[in-house]
This record gives structure tokens, sequence and C-alpha cells, in this order.
């Protein structure tokens, strides 16, 4: 009894707290990465490989765009810009032979692109880490600590994204389109809908949405070539544990998993904290291997 | 007439019969040319030539799993860096370091985590199955990585090179060339084992998982065990192929457990072809030879997986089959 309450004296609760607003924030940007490959997933059964790559090709094009231009937030709009438009080229060039073939085969061209774009990124900008400073210099006071307004912008804005993708799906017109190829995709072609041009689309959303979330995230931390497989594995699992295509299920995983490693990092090392998000996932195919809220397709 | 029965007869039987000669006929130049390469060779490139069958082992080992039950593994680093460190666990507890030991642990390392993910991977198919593999092997990466106490973290372990024993009649310690032969010996001897199990009852059972999995349930064959069965073994013959290269190399080190390992195995089986067993080592002697062939021309700093990422995802479009494709029935009959 005495072990018990001495255990629950030393937890620290404004540690937790701390922590809590920071597993939210991360939650969040994984979020939006992760409704991008699950966007991509669930409409064309293409698992995105490279999408941690596009997430690092975003926060360098973010980089380079702030230096020319000195507006986070025009570099923010002009970096998604360009990483969909470039998106869009690579799904023309590498996926769209790949329609109708095993998504197997999709998953290792994938592969191979982000092979190349992590290469490509290391060689073009060095193994320099590359910095960029908040455009939110206000703090607020929680506890001891002088807490940024920026993160907090950071999840409220990811929150919009992905609100905006959700509005865009269930009433635009060409958000009826996307969901009408994923539905039957002969039977939208029959009806008129140009579906190879669909996923053209999407697949530029999704590399846009991850542009976009890798420029928010780009002033946490350093921007360099290998910051996209540590994403990606993050996202695949909160994608598994969600449950493929399933966009909800994707933001609450998400959010959940990155509050679980923001806790499990109170006591642990950072770098083990990562084990936690894999005790979930591990959990997860034992009892319910379609992911936590998986729809029947 | 008898003789125009004999004509007759006499190519078909011939027919059959030339198959498995020339089969073995081939098999055994290419062992000869293999065996007689270190001793012709540049120093160099002969020790290039022993790390390519390495590699190749590797790739071996992950096409059961692509070519032949149609599963594919972001994995095998796990096993092949569990096979490493197993064989450094050996040498380094056990003085004067022995060969059998070595490969042993390595073996049982391997097999421990194949025993990990086969039991929940299998779980899953395709794509699912895929990712999985790949979050596992992460796992694996961080406990070597982080547990520095153990493992020596980033720096992994040193340790000397164990002689080639035979109890009580030889001790001998390894060159290059002796080593060459060692691995090649090996190499050959686990495709022979792995040519034998895909051609038994077995294996018929898991190339009909990948053809169709639901109707092989439906027969009446436990798909799962199966499954975790092709995992195991496919994941021993990446062990052997780790403990292997910490043989030759004499050290572990934690790089090889990070999943480019695995992805590089599965380039090996898209360029050399999937489900033909020496495809996946011609594999990886086209992408050990490009690589070298590249850094030599255009400096160490050259990023050789760009020229070979493009041409990786060009034989996915264009040549899915791979180099070896081609001749896939000729090496499966």
């Amino acid at each position: 009894m005495g072990a018990v309450g001495d255990f629950i004296h030393s937890i620290p609760i404004d540690l937790l707290i701390i922590q809590t607003v920071n597993g939210i924030v991360t939650g969040m940007i994984l979020a939006l990465v992760a409704s991008g490959l699950t966007l991509i997933f669930g409409i064309m059964d293409v698992v995105n490989f490279a999408h941690g790559e596009l997430f690092m090709l975003g926060a360098y094009m973010g980089v380079i765009a702030f230096a020319t231009t000195g507006n986070f937030w025009v570099a923010l709009v002009l970096a998604s810009l360009i990483v969909g438009i470039f998106g869009a080229a690579l799904q023309i060039v590498t996926l769209r032979p790949l329609i109708g073939r095993d998504p197997l085969n999709t998953i290792l061209a994938t592969f191979g692109i982000s092979l190349v774009l992590q290469n490509y990124a290391l060689w073009q900008f060095g193994p320099v880490a590359r910095k960029i400073s908040e455009p939110i210099s206000a703090e607020f006071t929680l506890f001891y600590l002088q807490y940024p307004w920026y993160r907090i912008v950071i999840a409220v804005l990811s929150a919009a994204i992905i609100g905006a993708l959700w509005l865009f799906l269930k009433f635009n017109k060409f958000g009826v389109w996307i969901r009408a190829t994923t539905q039957d995709r002969v039977m939208a072609q029959a009806m008129g809908i140009p579906v190879p041009w669909v996923y053209t689309g999407v697949f530029a959303l999704g590399a846009a949405m991850a542009a976009a979330s890798g420029v928010l995230f780009a002033p946490f931390g350093g921007v360099d070539s290998s910051m996209g497989l540590q994403w990606v594995l993050e996202a695949f699992i909160v994608v598994v544990v969600g449950g493929m295509g399933n966009l909800g299920g994707s933001v609450v995983a998400a959010i959940f998993i990155s509050l679980l490693e923001a806790y499990a990092a109170v006591w642990l090392n950072p770098s083990q904290a990562v084990i936690a998000s894999f005790v979930v996932l591990i959990l997860t195919l034992l009892f319910r291997p379609t992911g936590l809220f998986a729809v029947p397709k | 007439m008898t003789s125009a029965s004999l004509d007759k007869t006499m190519p078909l039987a011939k027919k059959r019969l030339s198959h498995t000669t020339t089969y073995w006929l081939v098999f055994c130049i290419v062992m000869a040319a293999l065996i007689v390469a270190p001793l012709v060779l540049p120093e160099f490139w002969a020790g290039f030539l022993t790390e390519v069958l390495i590699w190749g082992l590797l790739a071996m080992s992950s096409d059961l799993l692509i070519g032949y039950t149609g599963m594919v593994s972001f994995g095998h680093s796990a096993f092949f860096g569990l096979g490493m460190y197993g064989a450094a666990a050996a040498l380094l507890l056990v003085k004067p370091g022995n060969l059998w030991l070595a490969i042993l642990f390595g073996l049982g390392g391997a097999a421990g985590a194949a025993v990990f993910v086969a039991y929940f991977s299998t779980r899953l198919r395709d794509i699912y199955f895929a990712i999985t593999t790949l979050i596992f092997s992460q796992i694996f990466y961080v406990i070597i990585f982080t547990w520095t106490s153990l493992t020596g973290g980033e720096n992994g372990l040193i340790f000397d090179q164990p002689h080639f024993t035979i109890p009580f009649l030889v001790n001998v310690p390894f060159n290059s060339t002796t080593m060459h032969w060692f691995v090649l010996a090996v190499v050959a001897g686990s495709y022979l084992i792995l040519r034998r199990v895909t051609q038994s009852p077995f294996g018929m059972v898991l190339q009909s998982i990948r053809e169709n999995e639901a109707r092989t349930r439906a027969i009446g064959y436990p798909v799962e065990r199966y499954k975790i069965v092709s995992v195991m073994l496919s994941g021993l013959f990446a062990g052997l192929a780790g403990v292997l290269y910490a043989v030759q190399k004499e050290f572990a080190a934690p790089d090889f457990v990070y999943f480019l390992t695995s992805g590089e195995a599965v380039i090996y089986n898209l360029i050399g072809g999937v489900g033909t067993l020496v495809g996946p080592i011609v594999g990886a002697g086209f992408f050990q030879l490009a690589r070298q062939l590249l850094s030599q021309w255009l400096g160490d700093q050259f990023p050789y997986l760009i020229p070979l990422g493009i041409v990786f995802i060009a034989m996915i479009i264009f040549l899915p089959q791979g180099l070896l494709g081609f001749a896939r029935r000729w090496l499966n009959r």
C-alpha cells in the first residue's frame, strides 16, 4: 500500500500535463501525415512508402521558400503546391503503369522512389540538418515552462486541414468523384469519371498534405534527409492501428499513439519510448488484426 | 518395326533425362567457376565475390517468402542482424572462438526473432504483412541500438575471427581464399536445401498459398501454420547469412539490423527474379557490382542508390520477372 502510494505521489502531475499537450501537438502532425497515407491507400490501394520522403521534401522546400520569400505561411503554401505537383508527376510516371497489378508492386515501386528521393536529398542538401525559425514567437506559461503558442497553432492548423479534407470528400464534386472511384472503379469509369486522373489528383493531394506537415514540423526539429523514415514508420503504425483507409480512425490512432509515447517518455529515454507504439501495434494485431476502427469493406 | 518405335521413344526419354543432366551440368560448371574464382581474381574482387555470395544467401532466404509463399518481407534485416549478434555473442563469450558454436548461436538468435515475427505478422496478408515485418525489424533495431551495455550500441561489437575446426582433426585459421570456399559451401548447401524444400510437398503447399490462399485453406491445409514455418525457415537462412557476414568481417553493427538491409534484400530479389532461388544471388551480384563500379567511376560520395533506385523502379514496371525470369520454369522443374 505504501509503495503504491509512494508511486502515485511520485507521478509528476505537471510533467504529465505538459506531455499531454506535447502528445496532442505531435499527434495532430502525425494525423496529418497518416491521413494522406490512408487517403492514398483507401482510394488507390497504394501503400505509399515514399510518404515520409514527401514529408521530408516538403520540409526542405519550406526551408528554401522561407529563405527566398521570408514569410513562413507563404512558404507553407508554396512547398505544399510544389510537392503536390511533384507528386502528380511521380504518380503519372511510376504508379500509373502499375494500375491493375498486385498492390505489392506499388509498395515496391514507392520503396524505390523513397530510396531515390532520400539519397537525392542527402546529395543535394548535405548531411547537416537545416534550421528554420518559428513564425510565431509568442509563448504562454505552462507550469515552469514557457510554452510556445506556435505548437498550439500547428495542432489547430493540422486539424483544420484534416477537417477541410473531410468536407472536400463529402461535399465537393471532385470529392464525390473520389469516393465513387473508391467504391467501384469500373462503374465510376463507365459513368464518365476520369479514373486515372482521379488517382493522380488523390496522390497529389496526399503528397501536398505530407509536405504541409513537413513544413509545420520543420521549426521543431531540424530538417534532414533521414527524417522521412521515422515519420512514415509511425504513420504506418497509425494506419494499421486505425484501420487502413479509415480517415477518422487514423486521426484517433495518431493522437492515441503520440500521447502514449509522450507519457512513456516521462519514464523512458525518448528513443525507447517508440517501443510503446510498437506494443500498441502488437496488441492490435493480436486482438483486432484489421485495425481498431476498421469498417467492413 | 522395333527400330522405328525405338526412334519414337528415344527422343522422349532423352528429353526427360536431359533436363536433369543439363541442370546438374550447369550447376557443376558454375560451382567450379566459383571455386576457382578466388585463385584467379585479384584480392579485392575475390573478397567482393565472397560478400556477394553472403548477400545472395540473404536474398535467397527472402525469396522463399516472396517468390514461393507470395509474402513480401521488409524485415529480413532483423534475422540477419540477430544472426550477426548471435555469432558475436558466441565468439565473445567462449574463448577461443568456435565457428560451429557461432553458427549455432546465430541460428538461435535468428530463430528467436523469427518465432516472434512469424507468430504476429502471419496474421496479416500482402501489404499488411510487408508493413508489419518492417515495423518488427525496427523494434529489433531500436532495442539493439539503445541497449548499449549489451550490444555496444552504435559502435557494435568487434571480435576475432574463429578458426575453421573439425573436432580432433582440423584447426586452421581462415585466409581469404578458404573463407570464400567455406562461404561458397554454406551458400551452395543452403541453395540445395531450399531447392529441395520448394520442390517438396511442403513447398507445393507454399506455392498454392501464393496462387490462391482461400482455395488452399478450403482444401484443408492449415495455411497459418505453413506460413509460420516458411517465415521461420526463411529467417533461419537469413540468420545464417548474418553469421557468415559477421565471421568474414569480424564485427557486428546495428546498421545491418536497420531496415535498409531488408530493403536491399527485396531489391536483389526483384532485380534477379523472384521464385528462382538463384535469381536473388544474381540480383545481389548485379546490384553490388553496379554500386562498386559507380563509386569507382564517380567517387565514393556519389549517391549510387539514385541510379540503382531508378533501375529498380523501371524493372518493376517493365520487367517484373527480373533478370532470370525467363529461366524460372526451367530452374524450378
